[in-house]
């Protein structure tokens, strides 16, 4: 019941937002700027599910826009410039990411790091290390890949002007596979209590390592498939400049959609309706001419509110539910 | 003495309510200058939370309190120090990375010209600890000093507030004999310069020595107090418990098997240059007693994989048993009760069922790796029904519960794994007199089931009410094993503050 509440008050925000801007200026309901929107919260959504996972762990991912970076060259260098096959350059730049993810999580639980530094290394690591293997140089697809970039820019027609963006299913996808595995497998079940008191789960004979490790994999992964994505999306990738801030952006997502950077809360509808909010927000100061300097201004002055409301109802939640106890107690 | 003056301190009908509990109820005390009082009671019976209020940590929810006669609100700490009250936790509150000057003048740094005076803490400091009979530098580290030494900087740094009331608590749980003699000295010296001290402790036989008075409260209500010639042990269990001891500590003879866990040799990170042996049997319930650092919880950790042994071995029903992580004692049929309940033995913030669900999530899953919410379920029900778990329904959050039906979460949780061996770290700490008694009824019932019990308790009480037998140790060494017609409070304490060994063990 306490989920679903939380859910309700990010949802409503996304609601209040919606009309607000749609009422102001009627170009937002267009088919065009409709689907647009879902397109772009598609791929930030995907990348918050994998944030979303490393923070249900107590931990945080800062190297998410980095990976998307080195992602969104790696690909198109493998395609282009090598020739490589399209199923062995989606598996390889995969692999890359599990291997990131993996390299993430056995630092920070065997050696010991903490998250905030393994990542922040990962960030600067991985960008510089897109920028050096391109020498800066934009990466692209040309026209040659326009099959494959349909995953990204395609859309499944429903009337003549609208569609459902192709991302938006993959997203549907993925935030399936990531629900259930949350709240329907033993390992969900161990993320979730490992991230609210690892100790205790350690002492309840839970592999605790193990589970951050996976957590951080499923982070690097979605950052991956993000990256697949962005690239084939923009089809001329600046390595010194994609994905910068995305893994704030994801970040914020999640915090918004009912994570606690403490641990052990979250649900993924959460996050995605997040991710929607921070969309919408940038898209309702595009179209209302709202000078674009404000732009993180606003998206941060909302999260913060979003935020602060959010303790506002858990504090009152958490009143009510001791008056309770104390009149059970008294009752009995 | 004490009748002929006013109390310093008038404490009445002090009543204190937390969620599901009142901790205290109508309560009076009342404290003359140059007295010793002592304060004993069973864990949960209100001591501590008595102590907060007077020291400002807490504020009650009825009563008043007088000090020299004044009705006063003690609304914070530092009211509280300036009213001449000062508590001394438990756990010591030095700041390891600072000198036993800064410690003691922490947050009321004298200052000249705006910075800290360090020549005046330098020579205040050095007065304060010839006072304690401490003859250390006040330049030295707190992290240099033995828990002895440490326990009088705490007691230097409440005389440098010119405390007129000194609450100790527990001072004595983790010294040494010969420390502990020495904290004496200084409470008696203390006491003849007419500071008052409230006195907590487990250890009766202390009280015996020092109180000139008991007070003994008894689930969050005054019990009765003994006024100098009345303190006998007998009479202070009897206030403490309520009723006959005996049938407190539900133990009734069973038989005793065959052994399921013994112990050869084993070495743990915390004394690497002792090794302990014993066996523990089908069915018997086996205490460990000694001071707070003996090395008890130590031993329960390795046994139950969460810190490696050193060496020896470790067998069950006969096997040597390879223990990396509590995932492996877990699978060998152990469970381990932790001390620190809220830290390590539950997920305070999930559910009753969640909770209960937790060890078992990987042996009941369904396929692969899916979630069996309905073993979950009905061993929660199965779970609140025989332990008598007092929460609205299974899906209530562990928090809001009281720390003994909390603590039934915890056992439910591995009674669900039908362990042979169970662990239990302090297994009533922190929980009221009525589920205490229920977890007896639970150890002697599982014990008669045929489970063997292993527990460390700090309560004397304890050890000597349940053990078929009890472990005694000191400084990382089993120093005896005493049956149980041998157990007594005088050679337990004998045994665990380092008196020479002596044994009737197999």
């Amino acid at each position: 019941m306490k989920k679903s509440v939380g859910i309700l008050g990010i949802f409503g925000l996304l609601v209040t937002i919606v009309l607000i801007t749609a009422i102001l200026e009627p170009s937002f309901t267009t088919p065009y700027n409709i689907q647009n929107t879902i397109r772009w919260t598609s791929l930030f959504g995907i990348i918050s599910i994998g944030a979303a996972f490393v923070i249900i762990t107590g931990g945080i991912d800062l190297s998410v826009g980095s990976v998307v970076g080195l992602v969104g060259v790696l690909l198109p260098m493998l395609l282009v410039k090598l020739g490589w096959s399209i199923p062995l350059a989606l598996l390889a730049v995969l692999v890359v990411s599990l291997a990131i993810g993996l390299l993430h999580g056995l630092l920070i639980t065997k050696m010991r790091l903490q998250p905030f530094v393994v990542t922040l290394c990962g960030l600067l690591f991985y960008r510089g290390f897109a920028r050096w293997l391109t020498g800066d140089q934009t990466q692209g697809f040309g026209n040659s890949f326009d099959g494959l970039r349909q995953i990204a820019i395609g859309r499944i027609p429903i009337t003549d002007s609208f569609g459902i963006p192709m991302p938006f299913v993959v997203l549907v996808v993925l935030a399936i596979l990531a629900g259930i595995f949350l709240n329907y497998t033993i390992w969900g079940r161990y993320l979730l209590a490992l991230g609210r008191n690892e100790e205790a789960a350690r002492y309840s004979g839970i592999n605790t390592e193990r589970m951050i490790i996976v957590a951080y994999v499923i982070g690097a992964l979605t950052a991956g498939i993000g990256g697949i994505l962005f690239s084939l999306d923009v089809n001329s990738v600046q390595p010194a400049v994609h994905g910068n801030f995305y893994e704030l952006y994801a970040i914020a997502a999640a915090v918004l959609g009912g994570c606690s950077l403490r641990g052990g809360e979250g649900t993924i509808l959460g996050v995605i309706i997040g991710a929607a909010v921070m969309r919408v927000l940038y898209n309702a100061i595009n179209i209302l001419g709202i000078p674009t300097q404000l732009e993180f201004a606003i998206i941060g002055a909302v999260i913060l509110l979003g935020v602060m409301a959010d303790e506002l109802v858990k504090r009152i939640n958490e009143k009510r539910k001791r008056m309770e106890m104390q009149a059970a107690s008294e009752s009995v | 003495m004490a009748a002929s003056t006013h109390p310093i301190l008038d404490v009445k009908g002090i009543t204190k309510r937390f969620p599901g509990v009142t901790a205290l109820s109508n309560v009076d005390l009342a404290l003359y200058p140059g007295e010793v009082l002592a304060v004993i009671g069973e864990n949960g019976a209100g001591k501590s939370t008595l102590m907060k209020i007077l020291a400002g940590v807490q504020m009650q929810d009825e009563g008043e309190i007088l000090v020299n006669g004044e009705p006063t609100l003690i609304d914070s700490c530092r009211k509280a120090t300036s009213l001449g009250i000062s508590l001394i936790h438990q756990e010591l509150n030095l700041s390891d990375n600072l000198s036993v000057g800064a410690n003691i003048y922490l947050g009321r740094e004298p200052r000249q010209y705006g910075f800290i005076d360090n020549q005046k803490i330098r020579k205040d400091a050095q007065g304060l600890l010839e006072q304690v009979g401490l003859q250390i530098s006040s330049d030295a580290l707190v992290s240099t000093l033995s828990i002895g030494q440490q326990q009088l900087v705490e007691i230097a740094k409440a005389l440098s507030t010119n405390a007129q009331v000194l609450i100790m608590d527990e001072p004595t749980s983790s010294l040494s004999t010969g420390e502990t003699e020495r904290l004496f000295e200084v409470v008696r010296d203390l006491k003849m310069r007419g500071v008052s001290i409230i006195y907590i402790s487990h250890r009766l036989a202390e009280v015996s020595a020092l109180a000139d008075r008991v007070l003994v409260l008894r689930d969050g209500e005054n019990a009765g107090q003994l006024n100098r010639h009345e303190i006998k042990h007998d009479a202070m269990v009897q206030l403490m418990v309520g009723r006959d001891v005996s049938k407190y500590y539900a133990r009734k003879p069973h038989p005793i098997g065959d052994v399921v866990l013994e112990v050869r040799d084993l070495i743990t990170p915390a004394w690497p240059h002792h090794q302990l042996n014993f066996k523990i049997h089908r069915g018997e319930i086996v205490g460990i007693s000694g001071l707070v650092g003996a090395g008890r919880t130590e031993l329960l950790r390795v046994l139950f994989g969460v810190d490696q042994a050193l060496g020896g071995d470790i067998l069950i029903r006969g096997h040597p048993a390879h223990i990396q992580t509590p995932e492996d004692a877990i699978n060998l049929g152990l469970a381990l009760v932790p001390e620190e309940r809220k830290e390590k033995g539950l997920i305070i913030d999930m559910t009753v069922r969640e909770n209960i669900g937790l060890a078992g999530v990987w042996r009941h899953r369904i396929g692969l790796g899916a979630l069996n919410r309905k073993k979950e379920s009905s061993d929660t029900d199965e779970m609140v029904e025989q332990l008598r778990i007092k929460t609205p329904h299974a899906d209530q959050v562990v928090r809001y519960l009281s720390g003994g039906n909390q603590q039934k979460v915890v056992l439910g949780k591995w009674l669900t794994m039908q362990p042979t061996v169970l662990l239990m770290d302090e297994p009533t700490r922190g929980i009221d007199i009525g589920a205490k008694e229920e977890v007896y009824k639970l150890m002697e019932s599982l014990a008669r089931d045929g489970m063997a019990i292993l527990f460390v308790s700090s309560e004397l009480e304890e050890i000597l009410g349940m053990s078929d037998r009890a472990l005694i140790m000191h400084e990382g060494r089993i120093t005896g094993e005493l049956e149980r017609d041998v157990l007594t409070e005088e050679t337990v304490m004998l045994l665990a503050t380092g008196g020479s060994g002596m044994t009737n063990g197999r």
